[in-house]
């Protein structure tokens, strides 16, 4: 125990004793807030499962038992047929860089529509600085219409196949870079920008030549991670009919026994370039991110 | 009960701390001193585990430290105090929250998330606050506070820890020099009155000699003075800053009776 000799603290208890109880006044107040706050938490919580479990058709309580038997079944088949695997790989490689390439494509693409929208919603970059509330709203828009959904309608329009997800996905894309690049590209200076203006520059010169070159390192960070949810987003498109990986698993799970080895592959497959091009691409943001220029 | 033997720490390429011994037997002050660079502050961080050693050995008591792991580890930084140059508290929390802090490794988890500390700890930790002459901000955020206001709230959560030993990484290096006088005090009180063992890294030389029972300078990671303070004279801190002639002890100094002293001096000139 810390012995309390200090001449201040003996000439003055009752002063000390004050501070003491005030500061435990403060602490039971706090402590009260923290329990309701807990007390509310897990009531939601409880309420929100008692909710969802009710107008679940199987429901959640009968069907837990069963959770692992799909699992099970998969890996025992796979097991069963792993001489099989090499030759599943090789058939869905196809598959997989369909997949990839649709996630590029809309990446890129959505890439550029979103850095045209950025600068014109940003405040003090704007072309026209009166529409930039009209150009949060088409963003606001883009990114609240999930690729899925505008995938279906594409996909009614236009046929299955990889374009719609495309679309879909660069919509989507589109909408959720703008809204990142334009909180980047809000704090950049504006001081190169004046210096181009003063030359007789015109809009879009000087976003090229003054505002680019200060947020790209931060913009193609945005950009990698989009990519990275876009070969997710791509995977799952595949199951409404747009191709690729998802299309082949849709099947093989579908048709059940005798095909989950194929749907063993296809995981494999899916997972690995998952992880590869999460590596590939953490990698990559951290050089960006640290300000290494090598 | 304290011995340092031929403790080394690597980073890649280069050495930070050489090959370093000394001997500790009983509570005293020691003023580590040296540039910046030196490996002060791997020094430190090494006693207090916050390192890891590439070689050597550090024994307390004859139990050895540099070996501990996890539990064993957390208990012994619990025995023995950090303080930092910038203070490292948790801006957002209040002032007693952070002294409360010290008690963490023998607390759970789920207690300190509710907050859910003992009165008799609440009481202590205003009570060490007092002490130190701050206790009308028990109630304040940290981030409120002043420099030197923080520093020691940092010292009071060092106390809360009822350690043996208190380390102290240039304490007053980014406080002003009557904040800095202050806080030197409350260290020095610290060891007078508790008799624990203060071990603190010093820039300057004059705040070692006036402090310290013992001074310990490095020089690129060895140790090239171990003495009493007396013993350090102007050739002896050359040494210790690689100097040259011209090295003067008060262009160190941050001490503001040191300031009076070059002014003295300077009057004295003309």
């Amino acid at each position: 125990m810390t012995d309390i000799s200090h001449p201040a603290a003996a000439a003055a208890p009752q002063r000390i004793a004050d501070l003491q109880s005030g500061y435990m006044e403060l602490a039971r107040k706090k402590r009260l807030y923290g329990g309701l706050t807990l007390v509310v938490f897990v009531l939601l919580l409880v309420s929100g499962f008692m909710v969802a479990d009710s107008r679940n058709a199987g429901g959640f309580w009968d069907g837990l038992a069963n959770v692992g038997d799909y699992p099970a079944a998969v890996i025992s088949e796979a097991w069963e047929k792993r001489a099989e695997l090499p030759a599943n790989l090789v058939k869905f490689f196809p598959a997989l860089v369909e997949t990839l390439n649709i996630a590029a494509v809309s990446t890129l693409v959505g890439a550029m529509i979103g850095l045209v929208l950025s600068f014109l919603s940003t405040r003090g970059l704007a072309r026209w600085p009166r529409l930039v509330p009209l150009f949060r709203r088409i963003m606001d828009i883009m990114r609240a219409v999930p690729e899925i959904v505008i995938a279906l309608v594409l996909i009614f329009m236009l046929g299955g196949g990889p374009v719609p997800a495309m679309i879909a996905i660069a919509f989507h894309t589109a909408g959720a870079l703008g809204k990142l690049f334009s909180e980047v590209a809000e704090n950049a200076d504006l001081k190169p920008v004046d210096g181009l203006s003063s030359v007789g520059a015109n809009w879009s010169q000087r976003m090229i030549l003054g505002v680019v070159p200060q947020v790209a390192p931060n913009f193609l960070s945005y950009s990698l991670l989009r990519f990275e949810i876009n070969i997710r987003a791509s995977a799952i498109l595949g199951f409404v009919g747009a191709g690729g990986l998802g299309y082949e698993l849709r099947n093989a799970m579908s048709w059940g026994p005798g095909q989950f080895d194929a749907a063993a592959a296809i995981f494999i497959l899916l997972f690995a370039a998952i992880v590869l091009f999460d590596q590939i691409s953490s990698r990559y943001r951290n050089r960006l991110t640290e300000g290494g220029h090598a | 009960m304290l011995h340092v033997s031929s403790l080394t720490k690597r980073f890649g390429e280069r050495t930070a701390v050489d090959n370093i011994s000394f001997n500790v037997d009983k509570p005293c002050m020691i003023g580590v001193i040296g540039r910046s660079g030196a490996g002060k502050s791997t020094l430190l961080r090494m006693m207090n585990r916050l390192a890891d050693a590439s070689d050597g050995s550090i024994t307390y008591e004859g139990r050895e430290i540099t070996g501990l792991k996890g539990a064993q580890r957390r208990e012994w930084q619990s025995r023995c105090a950090m303080i930092f140059q910038q203070f490292n508290l948790v801006p957002r929390m209040d002032v007693v929250s952070n002294v409360l802090h010290g008690t963490l490794n023998k607390r759970s988890t789920f207690a300190t998330l509710f907050n859910l500390y003992p009165q008799s700890d609440i009481h202590r930790a205003i009570e060490i606050l007092d002490r130190l002459g701050i206790a009308e901000h028990a109630s304040k955020r940290a981030e409120a506070l002043s420099g030197g206001q923080q520093q020691r709230v940092a010292i009071a959560r060092a106390l809360m820890q009822d350690p043996d030993i208190i380390l102290a990484d240039e304490p007053i290096a980014s406080l002003d020099p009557m904040n800095a006088q202050i806080v030197m005090e409350a260290l020095r009180r610290i060891h007078e009155e508790d008799g624990r063992m203060v071990v603190c890294n010093l820039h300057t030389l004059d705040t070692a000699r006036r402090y310290c029972d013992r001074v310990i300078g490095m020089r690129d990671g060895r140790i090239v003075f171990d003495g009493v303070p007396d013993a350090l004279t102007t050739d002896a801190a050359r040494e210790i800053y690689g100097a040259g002639d011209d090295f003067s002890e008060g262009a160190t100094s941050t001490e503001i009776e040191a300031l009076d002293r070059t002014e003295l001096a300077a009057a004295a000139y003309a």
